[in-house]
């Protein structure tokens, strides 16, 4: 893939600039955590840099974009919408292809809720839930994975599992995490954001977490 | 004031105003024995008679068709309507069929179609599309868009849609679907007040020969068939119903084409313009008609709409602790609730007919059935409203209860509702007309039988203007109110 090159984004809201200007590359094979306290504009950025990138991302937003009454299958299968004709699509909503099936059913082995196949997700918790919007992103298997703290409703060992997931399917990729031990072992590069400005840009191996607690 | 001055004053002066237009209205009983008569009446619904089960199971199987046809036809252009509903003339479309009342869009298709069983349905899918199409974009507006967001951009707008939005947004399309779906059991069965053969049919000629104890069966079983809707009416029968009510509608009289030409090409052509008087014609011809019909109709129709409004008012406040359950027992509520169905599912034409043999022609039967009907209906979504109030275990009790601890919570929806409905209550009294008393409706009637069917129109045209300004002011009411209220069957 090629780099991503932003210049000078900012956003607004109601009037006042809450982010920016920021200006930030993505080198191909990057993975970078955003880290930063809560309300500091992490998720605006990642919103930001979704709309830059729309085109070669995959999102896992904080508020997930499930459709809560389509079982876990369906909803999982929508990262892959757009490389089907609509008529396969709409043949797969009434009834499940076996391809699609096979190709997700491993997906949801490895992140422990394949027996949740066929569930709505309305049913489910909140931990499976968002791990059904990862699987979505995971099989949507783009180019530049984008995900807002995608591991927060899961505890120790399975946050591990799935930010090895993340981390093993896409090469790039752009995490925003409140958790600093995660993002020191799984990310390469670590991006500080302090009242809507970057306050700390650099590689992993030379932070401590003594460099990045003063953000919070 | 326990109560925000605005609410207040904007009730001082709706009271006012109705209180006004008690000067200008014409109230009076003129039968020689209406009590005697509304004593039979009452006899004849406790001692129904299932005279002809043929008779009935006509009746009741052709409305249950016309409403099954009409709804369905009416949901499914509403639906596709709804999808491009951002467009200002689609808007303005939907708001302006869904403004001519079922009973009138029955006397235009009559003119020209007669009475074949198209006029029916037709009568009911026309407005019902209108209304649908608001309130079907409204649910798909309000369905959380961050499922969409996520797609990729390359995804098409169908599978786009139908994963993202509809799976999201069916429940709510449903329930109100069936919500509408027992509104349209009621209009279908008041579409027999026009010749069609439904209910309303039968209920007439039963009445006009005085055989109370049919009457009662007919309303009875009317009633039971409402009251067990959801019983019957499973999600997975639906398309069943709907697949066969089109084979149950009766065969009616056949469409003679040259009717349906002559309607367009001559009959709504103003008579001016067909007799070549030109425009000084068309102008004496539409001042006349303004002066003579429109203004007296649109008059009498506002004054009836602002007394029937605070009636119904009055009537909700008195009827919501009938099903409350800070107020009486189990039994008492099971009472209540059987009061406020017959209020909710007898339609105001039934009742207003019913009183207008009973009382003879004046404004009073109609304020009553029009309070009466609306009431009920508010009476009921407020006393379930109330249910949802937790009192803490000292509250007082009774007169108490009502006035410190209910009213001042429950006043906001209350206004809410009742301005919802002001439009609906509009509708009504327009067309209460074509029973005699001289709202818009009489004077299109009159001119229906008159065979002057441009100035029916005309008339027809006025009477939707007239709802879409209150339907307008309304809204500025409640927005300047902060009043919102969840949709229901009733309001649109």
């Amino acid at each position: 893939m090629d780099a991503v090159h932003l210049r000078n984004l900012t956003a607004a809201y109601g009037g006042q600039q809450v982010l920016g200007p920021i200006s930030l590359d993505i080198r191909p094979g990057e993975h970078i955590a955003l880290v930063g306290g809560s309300g500091a504009g992490k998720s605006t950025l990642l919103n930001l840099l979704y709309e830059q990138v729309r085109d070669r991302a995959a999102l896992v937003p904080q508020e997930q974009g499930l459709v809560q009454s389509l079982p876990v299958f369906h909803n999982v299968y929508m990262g892959q919408l757009a490389a089907h004709s609509r008529w396969y699509n709409l043949l797969n909503l009434v009834w499940p292809r076996r391809r699609e099936l096979q190709a997700i059913e491993p997906l949801l082995e490895k992140l422990g809720i394949r027996e949740k196949l066929r569930t709505p997700v309305e049913a489910l918790s909140g931990g499976q839930k968002q791990r059904t919007a990862i699987a979505r992103a995971l099989f949507q298997n783009a180019e530049i994975l984008l995900a807002d703290e995608p591991v927060s409703a899961l505890d120790g060992p399975l946050a591990h599992v799935v930010m090895g997931l993340m981390t093993e399917s896409y090469a790039t990729s752009v995490v925003a995490l409140h958790d600093i031990d995660l993002a020191l072992r799984y990310c390469d590069r670590i991006i500080g954001i302090q009242n809507g400005q970057i306050a700390l840009d650099d590689m992993t191996r030379r932070l401590t977490p003594s460099d990045i607690l003063p953000l919070y | 004031m326990f109560l925000s001055s605005t609410s207040v004053r904007i009730t001082a002066a709706f009271v006012a105003i109705a209180i006004l237009c008690l000067f200008a209205a014409d109230l009076a009983i003129t039968t020689i024995n209406p009590w005697q008569d509304l004593a039979a009446l009452f006899l004849g619904m406790v001692t129904p008679d299932f005279f002809s089960l043929e008779h009935i199971g006509t009746a009741l199987l052709r409305t249950l068709a016309f409403a099954f046809t009409g709804v369905a036809l009416g949901s499914i252009s509403g639906f596709l309507l709804a999808l491009v509903f951002r467009f200002r003339a689609v808007r303005m479309f939907c708001a302006f069929i869904r403004a001519i009342h079922e009973l009138f869009w029955a006397l235009i298709f009559l003119q020209f179609f007669g009475f074949h069983p198209l006029t029916g349905v037709l009568a009911i899918a026309i407005p019902y599309a209108g209304i649908f199409a608001k309130v079907y974009s409204e649910i798909l507006d309000e369905t959380d868009p961050t499922p969409e967001r996520v797609l990729s951009r390359k995804v098409d707008v169908l599978s786009s849609f139908l994963y993202a939005r509809i799976p999201d947004a069916l429940p709510h399309l449903i329930t109100y679907t069936s919500y509408r779906l027992e509104c349209g059991l009621r209009s279908s069965a008041v579409l027999g007040f026009v010749g069609l053969p439904t209910l309303g049919y039968y209920l007439e000629s039963s009445f006009s020969q005085g055989y109370y104890s049919e009457v009662g069966a007919l309303l009875l079983l009317f009633y039971v068939l409402i009251a067990t809707l959801r019983l019957w009416a499973r999600p997975r029968l639906i398309p069943l119903y709907v697949i066969a009510a089109p084979f149950f509608l009766g065969d009616g009289l056949p469409i003679v084409w040259g009717n349906v030409v002559r309607f367009f090409t001559q009959d709504i052509v103003p008579s001016p313009l067909r007799d070549g008087e030109g425009l000084p014609g068309l102008w004496h011809w539409l001042s006349d008609l303004a002066v003579n019909q429109a203004m007296p109709g649109i008059w009498n129709t506002l004054v009836l709409t602002q007394i029937a409004l605070v009636l119904t008012g009055l009537v909700t406040l008195m009827a919501f602790p009938l099903i409350s359950r800070h107020f009486g027992g189990p039994t008492r509520r099971g009472l209540g609730h059987v009061v406020l169905v017959i209020a909710r599912s007898t339609p105001e034409y039934v009742i207003a007919y019913i009183l207008l043999q009973l009382w003879g022609p004046s404004m009073l039967p109609a304020i009553v059935a029009l309070a009466l009907h609306n009431g009920g209906i508010i009476g009921h979504l407020i006393g379930r409203r109330s249910n949802e109030i937790t009192l803490r275990p000292d509250a007082p009790k009774g007169i108490e209860r009502y006035g410190y601890e209910l009213l001042p919570r429950l006043y906001s929806p209350f206004l809410a509702f009742l301005f919802y409905r002001w439009e609906i209550i509009m509708r009504e009294t327009a067309i209460l007309g074509i029973l005699g008393i001289y709202t818009l409706g009489f004077f299109v009637d009159s001119a229906i039988q008159n065979i002057q069917f441009d100035k029916a129109m005309v008339l027809i045209l006025v009477t939707a203007f007239l709802n879409i300004g209150v339907d307008a002011i309304s809204r500025r009411v409640r927005a300047r109110l902060r009043l919102k209220v969840s949709m229901t069957c009733e309001g649109h």
